[in-house]
């Protein structure tokens, strides 16, 4: 009995030395926190025009819930966009950000504890949303109006559902890049390829000399396989066009279309070849096992030349790593098969109300504006942040790669294509599509077998 | 069932060492225990249990040593490799505890909150139940208690969205009443069922006793039974509370994510931020958020294993 007290003071005492160390180290974490990058410096935060929200009458004193899948370090810029917003109106905006959002809201809104707003970054979650619960509220006339004038049809396409507009785009993200080291370049002689077949004489070269030239990953997690079915939708976009991909999406024409198959055998032409891949990681198989967001790190190192990723994988290297035209790393647009045309994949959030009240409204229409955008770029300072709203100033934003992207979406000759897996049913988009691109890798299974189980894997209805 | 009998099978030699006193205070327990210790100290279970001790240990200690480890290497190579390239930081730890808008301890708050009354409720409420079932005649108590005991067989995540509609209804949802009371829901079959299986195997003939003596139930029940209750009140309190602390499915569905409810878990399951790459910190969070039920269950232990088996297996 005295040996087990003693022993269970002294586990007491250990517990309480390390709370104590870890307290200890607190202050002197605060005092270092100041001069490194966590600082939310006073950015020049754009004024805003107040009396656009006079329609909505006085909102003095009012909440909305907002209930969001963006959570902490992305958070606070989120937080700090709508003090504008919260200054001009008196609304106070109550943020929940949380990593189980889609289950999550599903769960609150059959429950009935719908938030005011939600940020839905699938169109197909959206259209659930939609059909299966009926809480969604659609947009307002104001909003509705912003998005006319500051948004292309595509993207209000994606907020709507069954003719009625719902949900405005947010912010907005691209994934047709493709990561390299500028002065490993400089150093090479390499040029930034213009055409897909530039890209693969390129990569032949890189072989040429001696060195492996693309990395990939795609594990993560419980949604591994994701970011292979962001190369099959790209390569189906520039090999079928974006016309066969709009029905590819919908299911106009089969899974398993000859020229799904092609594109996937585009795809298998880099990824599968064992003289292209995986650099620094080891060979074909070691893709399906290697994370997704340390995946182009070797090409720090010099042992990786091209990373297909896209732009959100900025926040992805480490610190310290200089994002330039002429730093560390940057990224070129993934070509297409012809020089005329510019194919460009990506995503966004949408933003769904679940109330009418006139300060969800007045918080809705704030969202969709160019000041929202403008005011969102100033205060995000760490960058990684693009919007599709054409009248957002890309000067606001943080860093030379945003604005590369905000040209990009404002590029009229681009072609736009919402994320293909977002826009399937979700046993497809965030279920077979990822897995059998997992087996397309790791048990080397054939493109059309590939497309053929995913194909069966369609439901019926 | 609790006059002491002589072991049987243990020699002299080993009820001495396993008892260390007169044998007539041996209760049931400890002659198992003295009899099960004989079983186990063979030299192949001591191989056995350190295997297994080494393989289940590894995984945690691969975690504590990523967790002080810099983004960058966690990133690049195995925690293994810091056997040859040793270089630990507090970063992680840094970023975990201060790294955002909304400082830890506020979550760590939360979590006490949260937790404490979610165990001082059910085992209120289910001692003065298990001490009905077990010592005051009724009508109806043997389903009742079949009742109850059978609710243990209802899977928590069917009952989430009713659960949550009707705390919608009366105004609850979003507020600690919602989480207290669904984790004392969840709590009080198994609360009952083990706290009334103890409290059973007392000797009727205490409680007679007490009774000639002039006390009532609630003098019986304070005075005699809940001394002898310590054991396993302070296990089921242990089990209920490591249950609370790291639950995240009850605490995100009726509380949410707010600032001002969302307990520790909550906030540790997001630290791995918008895409999932940023583990280096929730490594650390893990570990932050270890530190209480570990102090918990070292400290109590004791308690655990034996107030436990003493409830479960009715005599």
């Amino acid at each position: 009995m005295r040996i087990a007290t003693r022993r269970s003071s002294a586990v007491l005492a250990g517990g309480a030395a390390l709370a104590l160390a870890l307290t200890a180290c607190a202050p002197s974490s605060n005092d270092t926190d100041d001069d490194g990058d966590m600082t939310t410096a006073a950015a020049e935060v754009p004024e805003i025009d107040c009396s656009v929200y006079d329609e909505f009458g006085d909102l003095d004193g009012t909440t909305v819930s907002v209930y969001t899948s963006i959570v902490e370090p992305e958070q606070e810029d989120q937080e700090l966009s709508y003090d504008p917003f919260e200054e001009c109106t008196g609304v106070t905006v109550q943020y929940e950000g949380s990593r189980e959002f889609e289950a999550q809201l599903l769960v609150r809104l059959q429950a009935g504890n719908a938030p005011d707003i939600a940020y839905v970054p699938q169109p197909g979650l959206l259209s659930t949303i939609v059909n299966d619960t009926g809480a969604a509220v659609p947009a307002p006339d104001a909003t509705a109006a912003n998005v006319d004038e500051y948004f292309s049809e595509s993207w209000k396409g994606y907020g709507t559902v069954d003719g009625t507009f719902y949900a405005a785009p947010l912010g907005a993200n691209i994934k047709s890049y493709v990561w390299y080291s500028p002065s490993a370049f400089e150093e090479a002689g390499y040029e930034v390829p213009t055409t897909w077949d530039e890209m693969i004489e390129l990569s032949d070269q890189i072989v040429a000399d001696g060195k492996i030239p693309w990395c990939a990953g795609i594990a993560s997690g419980d949604a591994t396989g994701w970011p292979a079915t962001d190369w099959v939708e790209d390569v189906v976009l520039r090999v079928a066009g974006p016309d066969a991909y709009d029905q590819w999406t919908t299911h106009e024409i089969p899974f398993n279309d000859p020229q799904i198959v092609e594109s996937l055998d585009e795809v298998a032409n880099i990824l599968k070849n064992e003289d292209y891949v995986n650099a620094g990681f080891g060979g074909v198989d070691s893709i399906a096992a290697t994370e997704w967001d340390g995946a182009g790190a070797p090409i720090l190192d010099g042992n990786c030349s091209m990373h297909r990723a896209a732009n959100f994988y900025q926040n992805q290297w480490p610190e310290g790593t200089e994002v330039a035209e002429d730093g560390d790393v940057y990224a070129f647009y993934l070509p297409s098969m012809t020089e005329g045309e510019k194919p460009i994949l990506g995503g966004g959030e949408f933003v769904v109300a679940f109330d009418d009240r006139p300060e969800v409204q007045a918080f809705q229409t704030y969202l969709s504006s160019a000041d929202w955008a403008n005011v969102k770029a100033a205060v995000t300072t760490r960058g990684g942040w693009v919007s599709a709203n054409t009248g957002l100033d890309s000067e606001l934003l943080a860093t030379d790669f945003d604005r590369l992207s905000a040209d990009l979406l404002a590029d009229p000759e681009a072609e736009f294509r919402f994320d293909g897996s977002d826009l399937m049913p979700g046993s497809v988009g965030a279920g077979t599509f990822w897995s059998e691109m997992v087996a397309f890798f790791a048990s080397d299974k054939s493109s059309q077998e590939v497309a053929d189980a995913i194909e069966a894997s369609w439901p019926t209805s | 069932m609790s006059v002491p009998i002589p072991a049987v099978k243990l020699s002299e030699q080993d009820e001495k060492k396993a008892s260390k006193g007169p044998a007539s205070k041996m209760s049931r327990i400890d002659r198992r225990a003295a009899a099960g210790k004989k079983a186990l100290t063979s030299p192949w279970a001591t191989v056995t249990a350190i295997v297994i001790a080494v393989l289940w240990t590894t995984p945690t200690l691969g975690l504590l040593i990523t967790s002080f480890r810099p983004e960058q290497d966690i990133r690049s190579s195995g925690w293994w490799t810091t056997i040859t390239r040793p270089w630990f930081n507090f970063d992680n730890y840094e970023s975990a505890l201060f790294g955002s808008s909304t400082q830890l301890s506020t979550f760590f708050v939360n979590s006490i909150v949260i937790t404490l009354p979610a165990v001082v409720i059910p085992i209120t409420l289910a001692l003065l139940a298990s001490y009905a079932f077990a010592w005051i005649e009724f009508r109806g108590k043997n389903i009742l208690f079949i009742a109850v005991f059978a609710l243990q067989v209802v899977p928590i995540q069917v009952t989430l969205i009713p659960l949550l509609s009707q705390y919608v209804d009366w105004g609850l949802n979003g507020t600690f009443w919602a989480v207290w009371l669904s984790h004392s829901i969840f709590a009080l079959p198994l609360a009952i069922f083990l706290l009334h299986n103890f409290m059973k195997e007392i000797p009727r003939s205490l409680i007679e006793a007490a009774r000639m003596d002039g006390a009532g139930h609630v003098k019986i029940f304070f005075q005699v039974l809940m001394p002898l209750l310590v054991p396993a009140i302070a296990s089921f309190g242990i089990f209920q509370f490591l249950w609370v602390w790291n639950d995240l499915l009850v605490s995100l569905t009726f509380a949410g994510g707010g600032r001002d409810v969302a307990p520790l878990t909550v906030r540790v399951a997001e630290m791995a931020g918008s895409r999932g790459g940023d583990w280096h910190i929730l490594s650390a969070g893990a570990f932050i958020s270890m530190i209480v039920p570990m102090i918990v269950f070292l400290a109590l232990q004791r308690y655990f294993v034996r107030g436990l088996l003493a409830g479960s297996v009715k005599g």
